[in-house]
């Protein structure tokens, strides 16, 4: 009966989402009167599931899962899912997470829901908000099903800590043969994703060319943050396509995305919504940005993000 | 080769989000409907498949007949065929099952989606079409290139990008990239003109039920002003960041 958590790892080590994922399986499982299963594949040293949450983790671990795969996965948490009894379980919102949802969802005729930003409204029937309409509009839905998948919005739930501990349990499911293999992986290792960042620092157009990236990096590096770029921004090369974000770029949900140089469009902010805080810079008083954000600074970005910069060097210094 | 481009029909982005009968229905009034962006670039990854490989290209949706002008514009762009299944698409799973039978009916090869569409069903229908027909499946597509029974592909992941071989038949999720902006398509008039000839195919449901129901939309509680910061005083964005809203 427990709630089952596909806790993510990445070379060994939980990706933050796991810790996310696991804090809101422990609500569900709180509002159920149950227990909290985590199932990991080929990570090392799981103790910190405990702190969030996680009663038990069954811990899958063999060298044939080194590389993703999403059908083989899906069986695996199938798996684990009917071990445990599972009547929710409980994923993120990652590019794999979603890529495996759906496949999980017709392996275990189960209802799934998406985009979640909150712990349930209601145990039963089981009802969860939605973000729809690219951020424009929730959406309550019931998931209708015996059992149900929950894809929790990255950066919605945020972090519970508490005093628990986890029982671990070698795992070891039957390893389905899937017919997509994969070739390659090109990944930028030392780079903060964007996806994963709980800070995305972004530019757009009014950075006037490529070379004037430095600050922006600068002003990333100092907040630990991802860079992203408006879509003029990487059609113009000025930038890689990955790092374009809004309705045809990646979506971004982080604490806090600082545009600079980024007008606003429509589309843009289709993308961006999800975040939390949102600081614009920019020169135009008149910039729809500016009705999207939180705070907003009207100056130069050459001018403010250097000694916005600087402000932040001796922040972290004080703080540090 | 035989491709099926899946259509989804959604508002525009610039669309006005309201909705009516006490917050349970979109409401429709006034917005315009367009092909879902993602499968823009589908479709039109499609059409080189058609021109270079001799491929033949149907696009089909699940709704009611107000999607029809969205599947006359892809017949206009290029398609050969269009079906229509004529339900409304209520939850992901019924449309993903509905659209399972249009695929073993047709025997398509390739099925073409795209990653999520942007109203509100949030990337479910092509994982489930996969896992419903048991055909390879590859998310965030971003190129694809087939020979024969053969496929490559690459997808887009967190932080990078991953290059996946597999076999047909198959199912994708597709985004921009597939093809670029730049080669987007718009229907010109001989291709409206011709579009009219073209069979569109009114498919009964399969009756098949939903798994999750929406029972009402929300709006956002409306955004108060920006607070507005002098370019002199960052001081005083770092200390609103870090001790207002606690992000840094
Ligand atoms: C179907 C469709 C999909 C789209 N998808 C996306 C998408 O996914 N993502 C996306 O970003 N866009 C998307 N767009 C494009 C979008 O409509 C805008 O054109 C784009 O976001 C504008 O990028 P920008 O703000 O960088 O450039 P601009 O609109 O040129 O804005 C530049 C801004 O910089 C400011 N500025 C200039 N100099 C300075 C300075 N020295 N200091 C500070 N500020 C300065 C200007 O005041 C201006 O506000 C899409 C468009 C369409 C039609
Ligand atoms: N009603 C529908 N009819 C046909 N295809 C659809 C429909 N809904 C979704 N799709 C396809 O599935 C993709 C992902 O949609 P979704 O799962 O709704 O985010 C879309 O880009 C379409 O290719």
């Amino acid at each position: 009966m427990s709630v089952l958590v596909y806790t993510e790892s990445e070379k060994g080590n939980f990706k933050k989402i796991a810790l996310e994922v696991a804090s809101y399986a422990k609500a569900v499982a709180n509002q159920m009167g149950t227990t909290v299963t985590a199932i990991t594949i080929n990570a090392n040293d799981t103790s910190e599931l405990g702190k969030h949450g996680v009663d038990k983790v069954l811990k899958v671990n063999n060298p044939k899962l080194d590389t993703f795969n999403a059908k083989t996965y899906a069986d695996i948490i199938k798996q684990a899912a009917e071990k445990e009894g599972s009547k929710v379980v409980v994923v993120s919102s990652s590019a794999d997470s979603k890529y495996l949802a759906p496949l999980l969802a017709v392996q275990l005729h189960a209802g799934y829901a998406s985009n979640v930003v909150a712990a349930p409204t209601s145990a039963s029937p089981f009802t969860v908000k939605r973000t729809a309409f690219t951020n424009k509009a929730f959406n309550f839905t019931t998931i209708d099903t015996d059992v149900k998948i929950v894809g929790v919005s990255n950066n919605s739930f945020g972090l519970v800590e508490n005093s628990g501990s986890a029982s671990a349990e070698d795992f070891s499911p039957s390893i389905l043969e899937n017919g997509v293999h994969v070739d390659s992986v090109d990944k930028a290792t030392n780079k903060v994703s964007i996806a994963d960042a709980e800070i995305v620092v972004s530019a757009g157009r009014g950075l006037k060319g490529p070379e004037n990236w430095g600050m922006v990096e600068e002003l990333a590096s100092v907040l630990g943050a991802a860079t992203a770029c408006s879509k003029p921004v990487s059609d113009l090369g000025w930038r890689p396509h990955s790092e374009h974000v809004g309705q045809t770029g990646k979506p971004v949900a982080a604490n806090l995305y600082i545009a600079i140089g980024i007008s606003g469009a429509i589309q843009h902010l289709a993308g961006i919504n999800a975040s939390k805080v949102k600081v614009v810079i920019n020169t135009d008083p008149e910039a729809p940005f500016f009705k999207a954000a939180d705070y907003g600074v009207v100056g130069d970005a050459f001018d403010v993000v250097p000694r916005l910069t600087e402000k932040l060097k001796e922040f972290k210094a004080q703080n540090a | 080769m035989k491709i099926l481009v899946c259509i989804s029909h959604v508002p525009d982005t610039t669309s006005k989000i309201n909705f009516t009968d006490g917050d349970t229905k979109f409401d429709t009034n006034g917005v315009q409907f367009v092909i879902n962006p993602n499968d823009e670039f589908g479709l039109t990854r499609a059409m080189w498949f058609k021109e270079k490989q001799g491929a033949t290209v149907d696009v089909v949706n699940v709704g009611g007949p107000e999607t029809e002008p969205t599947l006359r514009k892809a017949l206009a762009i290029g398609a050969d065929g269009a079906i229509r299944v004529n339900t409304p698409a209520t939850d992901g799973f019924a449309v993903a099952k509905q659209l399972a039978d249009v695929i073993k009916n047709g025997g398509y090869d390739l099925v073409i989606a795209g990653r999520e569409s942007i109203d509100y069903n949030g990337g479910m229908v092509p994982g489930m079409i996969a896992g419903l027909i048991d055909a390879n499946f590859v998310n965030n597509c971003i190129s694809l290139e087939v020979d024969g029974t053969n496929a490559k592909a690459v997808r887009e992941i967190d932080g990078g990008k991953e290059t996946v071989s597999t076999t047909l038949p198959l199912v994708i999720g597709g985004q921009k990239g597939l093809v670029e902006e730049s080669d987007l398509r718009i229907p010109n008039m001989r291709g409206i003109m011709m579009a009219r000839q073209k069979p569109l195919t009114i498919v009964e449901p399969n009756g098949t039920t939903t798994e999750t129901t929406t029972v009402k939309f929300e709006k956002p509680a409306p955004k108060g002003a920006v607070k507005l910061v002098s370019p002199d005083n960052l001081d005083e964005l770092v200390n609103l960041l870090h001790n207002e809203v606690k992000v840094i």
